[in-house]
């Protein structure tokens, strides 16, 4: 058993970081931070997930969210897909090993990876709107919000949700503010089998290999550990069962990084742009410089009022 | 057969200058309002374009706001340039003699008009303008209503907003350009501006920039065929 976190203490604690320890600010620049917090991590063991959503549970009650009653949509997902208000949601997917012939039944916490390369920082067009911590957290602020749902084109995940009540993105938060004074994310805390651990991404790697070990032992030849390096690997991590076909557990990207299209937006078409109309005015001025006034001669009224058969002057 | 490139409304009073009606007032409320439009769509869309024009924001009440205007604005450009298309879409057709105008830039540039073509009420580059606009307004509310997360999120994929998001911006830079040559061309051109502001033009502009269409007013008469020679 992995031993889990304390529980809190009731005195109150300060926070162990914050706005200092900022790595990425987005459409804005941050200083280089004084410190570098340790990278933190939160791994979801599918093979040891049960399905019973304690987590999504967890989810709504300590960010204080309600999820509209819905309809069943003949699955088990529920919510269907993530919402501004489920940040998390488990993905069933029925699956013929074709193998063994078993039927397995994956079942995926769905939720933000953490990425440590940030595809929805780096879409994001409002200033400080999404940050990225040194430990590893990317956290939406809220206040700086603008709604436009660049980062959900920029996620390479699928993510973020635009809320329809007050127009701002919502993901989820890793718990930052659990985190900032000592504690795990609420699902880890929620979860009866251990399928979500916490900790140091180092102490969370050395977990996972201990249970990739277990999972080889009993035939799962292919388990592994899902960190995606595309996205300079994330904060949230999976041990799968089948680690060489991540899409089976529905639709997890093979290997995510953020989309050329997204990279060529934020990259050269931005400065390209910019310089492209500075350009245009700057044309504009030098030839009115070179060249002057383009102006009508008396002569060409002359010739107009002859052509029109005005009264000659 | 009126010429084909003389517009209802246009017409010549003799006189000290020679005056020359240019547009009616529903063309030029026509035209402003798109061109409002226009400045309000680039200053609103710039702001989330680069974060050093963030800063625009504060015209539209700030970031949400900015945001949640800048596509409603697009829908008024978008009615109000197709009601601008259709006044003046007949009087831009290409003819042989842009080609000769467009290969002679040099001298539109360095104002050596003597030894252009005659022009009809537009010249190349104004058609160039015209057409550009037109084909640039249509990718911008395509691409924009695919953006449009808060009414249209649900109808495309995420690769489709992908495209659609960086097309738009692409193409809002491209626009954005043509509107300097346009704005400036307005500027250079001394006696332009009242075509847009007072409706009219006097003749020596006429006989100066669109000779061929001050012709046609003149003589009440007009096609497409009308021998141009070079003007001395
Ligand atoms: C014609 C109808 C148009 C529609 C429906 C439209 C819609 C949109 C939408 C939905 C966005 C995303 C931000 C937001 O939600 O406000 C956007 C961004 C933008 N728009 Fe438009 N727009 C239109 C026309 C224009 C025009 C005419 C220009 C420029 C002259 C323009 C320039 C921009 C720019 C520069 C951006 C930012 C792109 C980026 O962030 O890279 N748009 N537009
Ligand atoms: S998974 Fe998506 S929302 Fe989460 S950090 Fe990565 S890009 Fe951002």
């Amino acid at each position: 058993m992995f031993p889990p976190l304390p529980n809190p203490t009731v005195q109150p604690t300060p926070a162990v970081f914050g706005e200092q320890d900022l790595i990425r600010r987005s459409a804005s620049s941050v200083p280089a931070p004084a410190r570098q917090l340790t990278p933190m991590a939160k791994l979801i063991d599918v093979s040891k997930c049960i399905g019973c959503k304690a987590c999504q549970a967890a989810c709504l009650e300590w960010n204080d969210l309600r999820q509209e009653v819905g309809s069943n949509v003949g699955v088990y997902d529920n919510p269907s897909d993530l919402t501004p208000d489920s940040l998390t949601v488990m993905r069933f997917t029925e699956w013929v090993n074709p193998e063994t012939q078993n039927l397995e039944w994956l079942i995926r916490k769905d939720g933000c990876m953490h990425c440590a390369d940030p595809g929805c920082l780096k879409a994001c067009p409002a200033p400080g709107a999404i940050v990225q911590y040194s430990n590893g957290i990317v956290d939406f602020v809220h206040e700086n919000c603008i709604g436009c749902g660049y980062c959900i084109k920029g996620c390479p995940f699928n993510i973020p949700r635009i809320s329809k009540v007050d127009n701002k993105a919502y993901k989820c938060t890793l718990c930052s503010d659990r985190v900032a004074v000592g504690q795990g994310p609420a699902c880890q805390k929620a979860c009866p089998t251990q399928a979500i651990v916490f900790g140091t991404k180092d102490d969370m790697k050395k977990w996972a290999d201990a249970r990739i070990t277990d999972l080889k032992s009993r035939g799962y030849k292919n388990a592994g550990l899902y960190d995606p390096p595309g996205v300079d690997g994330t904060h949230v991590m999976y041990v799968l069962q089948h680690a060489d076909q991540p899409q089976i557990y529905a639709g997890l990207p093979a290997n995510p990084r953020i989309s050329l299209i997204v990279e060529v937006w934020k990259g050269v078409t931005k400065y390209a742009g910019l310089a492209a109309m500075a350009g245009m005015a700057i044309f504009g001025a030098l030839h009115y410089l070179v060249t002057g006034p383009n102006n009508v001669s008396p002569d060409e009224e002359e010739k107009a009022k002859h052509l029109a058969g005005g009264p000659a002057s | 057969m009126t010429a084909y490139d003389v517009e209802p409304g246009d017409a010549v009073h003799p006189g000290d200058p020679v005056q020359v009606d240019r547009y009616t007032v529903g063309a030029r409320i026509n035209h402003w309002i798109t061109a409002v439009s226009l400045v309000l769509l680039a200053l609103s869309g710039l702001a989330l374009f680069h974060p050093d024009l963030f800063f625009l924001t504060v015209l539209f009440g700030g970031g949400q706001n900015t945001r949640a205007i800048h596509p409603w604005i697009g829908v008024l450009l978008f009615f109000s340039f197709a009601g601008l298309f259709i006044r003046f879409w007949r009087a831009n057709l290409w003819e042989h003699t842009d080609n000769v105008w467009l290969a002679k830039l040099r001298d539109v540039l360095t104002g050596h008009e003597e030894r252009l073509p005659e022009v009809g009420k537009y010249n190349a580059g104004q058609k160039v303008v015209f057409w550009s606009m037109s084909v640039l307004i249509i990718v911008l509310i395509t691409s924009g209503i695919v953006i449009w997360d808060q009414y249209f999120s649900e109808y495309t994929s995420l690769e489709q907003k992908r495209i659609a998001v960086l097309t738009h911006s692409i193409t809002a830079i491209i626009a954005i350009c043509v509107w300097i040559v346009h704005v400036y061309a307005a500027i250079w051109v001394r006696g332009t501006i009242g075509a847009m502001t007072r409706g009219q033009v006097t003749g020596g502009w006429a006989w100066r920039h669109h000779r061929k269409w001050l012709r046609e007013l003149v003589t009440g008469k007009g096609d497409r065929n009308t021998t141009v020679t070079p003007a001395k």
